[in-house]
């Protein structure tokens, strides 16, 4: 599957996740200034919760006429002189890619950040066909020079990588002598790209939202990479998944407010860009070409099923940057470009569960996820749903989760067993217990004590403690 | 204008269509009428006075220095903040507004006599207004719409107003008439729907620019001043 990343089980890549404690730092630091940046733009417009249920009549509208909406936006496309295409598949949306590269006799190409060219994996396929990549947002880039380096963040690409890092990636692969402060880096970057905007032959960019009705995309940026990507090169072409769609200029707006805010804290990032056909007559920047490229690859699927509403996220990963798991484990652990909790209902959908079934138990149910979400997307309940359907319909309950719950369901399956395992707890788990907490359980306690430490069975059971205290009300 | 070519269409939409559970939809359908309507209650009922407020106000939040002058003192304001930014070269939109604010002595002759480079948009010479621009020091166009509430200037894009005046030079100014700051985005984005619902054709081009270029990718620091400028000022014509 496209979208996948590293090659290790889930479990040993998330004992990487775990052991790199400069991202875990830099993870936790990040979601706690996103989050409190998320928050303080919400409470400073007041009515959040009005704002929230809006963005999620929206999206529902939108995705309930979704075939309608995208008609609208074709036709409106269409008549301003834009090609569309219609990708049922990544190998379809790429071929097409390809076509229009190779027509143009493009060497070089650059790109504004798309999660949806990661999850079809467009790069190779051009690269393959002899043209040079370069990514132009500045996280999107530190990762490609440093050899392709997945992302680990929806909106921070290259989150889990340090200055230092990043300076010495810099170093090995660019002339640069200069230190690790952002801004030495980040102007090096500057001078870089400006020579790749200026002497590519394509642009290639994703979309936040299209708006159907005046066949325009919206670019959502802080850096202005998607600007220069799409006013300089002379082919411009934009890859959507097909449920990032509005109605009109009304509900973009609206979204917007929405996805800068939840995503960062933002009233409205630096560059907003609403970009209609190729350039008009007259003009002098701008694409003379423009070719639009809606990709399907798995959503249709999704559509009609309980899992619907996933189609109404915006990417703003307020999501990502509340969950406790993810601050644990970092966003490589999940092995999709999309993580977080968000990943791991929107990965098993897409990419199935042979790749993906542990996903949705990578997470403890506790909602913060569906309370952060701007669109209001059941985060939770749809994790929950995953875990049914996976036990239910597919049988294929992660290992160690069969092998406890078959443990249990002995243990459990008469109260005379059940008696007996718990009395007998406290003496063998002695062996692993320091203190009242055990650091290295065996068997099914073993992944998590790897982790943390698991409190030692008390050495009265709840049932002997319950039972003697209610004899002692009796006495008083 | 030729009509682009759409392929692969009806398969695609007739699948959705499945899915749904319906037959598809090419007509027929009517945006409801939303049940909460919050972004309308923004700055409701604030004056032209309290809306310039509150987009100053807005402005130190985003790293972009503010300067209010008069129609009277634009020329030697302007000239000033470009002076501030270290003088020309200088790249302007073709816009009458220019000459409508008084501007033209300033561009044609004051700075042309001091050896400042200015170059005024012109579609005719094609690639070489990109050129101009991507060594300029200073980009200024007028903004055509400003929202009070993010501090942002929407610029529409057409001949004259080539899109990477605001993009390609180190720094940006915006000429910001007071008549055209509103609160929210949302004022901006009816402005637009009603020209598409008139049949209007809209700009190829709409930028929502607020403050300078900036990025955080390295270590969550905050940078300003990626690809796009690195410094901006905007400034407000007060009786205009």
């Amino acid at each position: 599957m496209a979208m996948k990343i590293g090659t290790g089980e889930f479990k040993e890549r998330i004992e990487k996740g775990i052991h790199n404690s400069f991202m875990r730092g830099a993870v936790a630091g990040a979601q706690e200034r996103l989050r409190t940046r998320r928050l303080e733009a919400a409470k400073e417009l007041g009515n959040w919760e009005e704002w929230r249920a809006l963005g999620e009549e929206i999206r529902k509208h939108t995705l309930e006429n979704l075939d309608y909406y995208l008609w609208q936006l074709s036709e409106n496309v269409a008549k301003r002189g834009g090609h569309v295409f219609f990708a049922q598949t990544a190998e379809e949306a790429n071929e097409y890619i390809r076509d229009v590269v190779v027509k143009k006799n493009a060497k070089k190409i650059v790109k504004s950040k798309s999660m949806v060219t990661e999850e079809i994996h467009l790069n190779p396929v051009l690269e393959a066909a002899g043209c040079e990549v370069i990514e132009t947002d500045l996280g999107e880039y530190i990762l490609q020079i440093d050899d392709h380096d997945p992302p680990s963040h929806i909106v921070a690409p290259a989150l889990h990588k340090n200055k230092e890092q990043i300076r010495d990636v810099f170093k090995a692969k660019l002339d640069y002598k200069k230190t690790e402060k952002p801004e030495e880096l980040a102007l090096h970057a500057r001078h870089t790209l400006r020579q790749a905007y200026l002497t590519a032959d394509v642009g290639i960019t994703g979309c936040n939202f299209a708006i159907a009705e005046s066949g325009s995309i919206t670019l959502v940026t802080n850096e202005g990479n998607a600007d220069l990507v799409t006013a300089l090169p002379k082919t411009q072409i934009t890859v959507m998944g097909m449920e990032r769609i509005v109605p009109t200029f009304e509900e973009m707006e609206v979204l917007v407010s929405l996805l800068t805010r939840s995503a960062v804290g933002q009233k409205l990032t630096s560059y907003i860009t609403v970009l209609t056909g190729p350039r008009n007559q007259g003009e002098v920047d701008g694409p003379e070409e423009f070719h639009l490229v809606i990709v399907d690859n798995g959503r249709a699927n999704i559509l009609g099923t309980e899992f619907q509403s996933v189609l109404q996220c915006i990417r703003c990963a307020a999501c990502v940057n509340v969950c406790p798991v993810y601050r644990h484990i970092g966003g490589h652990s999940y092995g999709s470009i999309y993580s977080g909790p968000i990943g791991a209902v929107l990965s098993p959908l897409l990419g199935g569960y042979d790749d993906y079934k542990e996903l949705p138990y990578a997470s403890t149910l506790c909602a913060a996820c569906t309370e952060a979400c701007p669109v209001k997307i059941p985060l939770h309940d749809l994790l929950h749903k995953h875990r049914q359907a996976i036990v239910e319909r597919e049988g294929k309950a992660p290992i160690s989760e069969r092998l406890a719950m078959k443990a249990f369901g002995l243990g459990a399956a008469s109260s005379a067993i059940y008696k007996l395992g718990s009395k007998m707890a406290p003496s063998a788990m002695n062996p692993f217990t320091v203190n009242n907490r055990i650091s290295n359980g065996p068997g099914p306690l073993k992944a998590w004590t790897e982790i943390r430490e698991f409190p030692a069975p008390g050495k009265e059971r709840f049932r002997d403690w319950f039972h003697n205290r209610q004899k002692g009300d009796h006495q008083s | 204008m030729t009509a682009g070519i759409i392929h692969h269409r009806d398969k695609f939409l007739q699948t959705i269509a499945k899915k749904l559970g319906r037959e598809q939809r090419t007509t027929g359908v009517t945006r409801p009428r939303w049940k909460h309507l919050p972004q309308w209650s923004v700055f409701k009922g604030y004056s032209q006075e309290d809306l310039v407020e509150a987009f100053k106000s807005q402005c130190s939040r985003i790293h972009t220095d503010v300067v209010e002058t008069t129609t009277d003192q634009l020329a030697a304001t302007l000239k000033q903040v470009v002076a501030g930014y270290g003088g020309g070269p200088v790249v302007t939109w073709d816009d009458p507004r220019f000459a409508e604010y008084g501007l033209s002595p300033l561009l044609h002759e004051e700075w042309p006599s001091e050896k400042i480079d200015v170059h005024v948009w012109n579609a005719s010479i094609g690639q070489k207004n990109i050129e101009f621009a991507e060594k300029a020091n200073v980009g200024i166009t007028f903004s055509d719409i400003t929202l009070a509430e993010s501090g942002t200037v929407v610029l529409f894009s057409s001949g004259g107003k080539g899109r990477t005046v605001s993009f390609l030079p180190q720094t940006y100014v915006a000429i910001v008439p007071k008549s055209t700051i509103v609160p929210r985005m949302t004022q901006a984005a009816v402005f637009i729907h009603k020209q598409i619902e008139k049949g209007e054709q809209i700009p190829s081009c709409i930028n929502f620019i607020t403050g300078p270029s900036n990025s955080a990718d390295i270590e969550m620091n905050l940078v300003v001043g990626v690809h796009g400028p690195i410094k901006a000022t905007y400034i407000i014509v007060k009786d205009r």
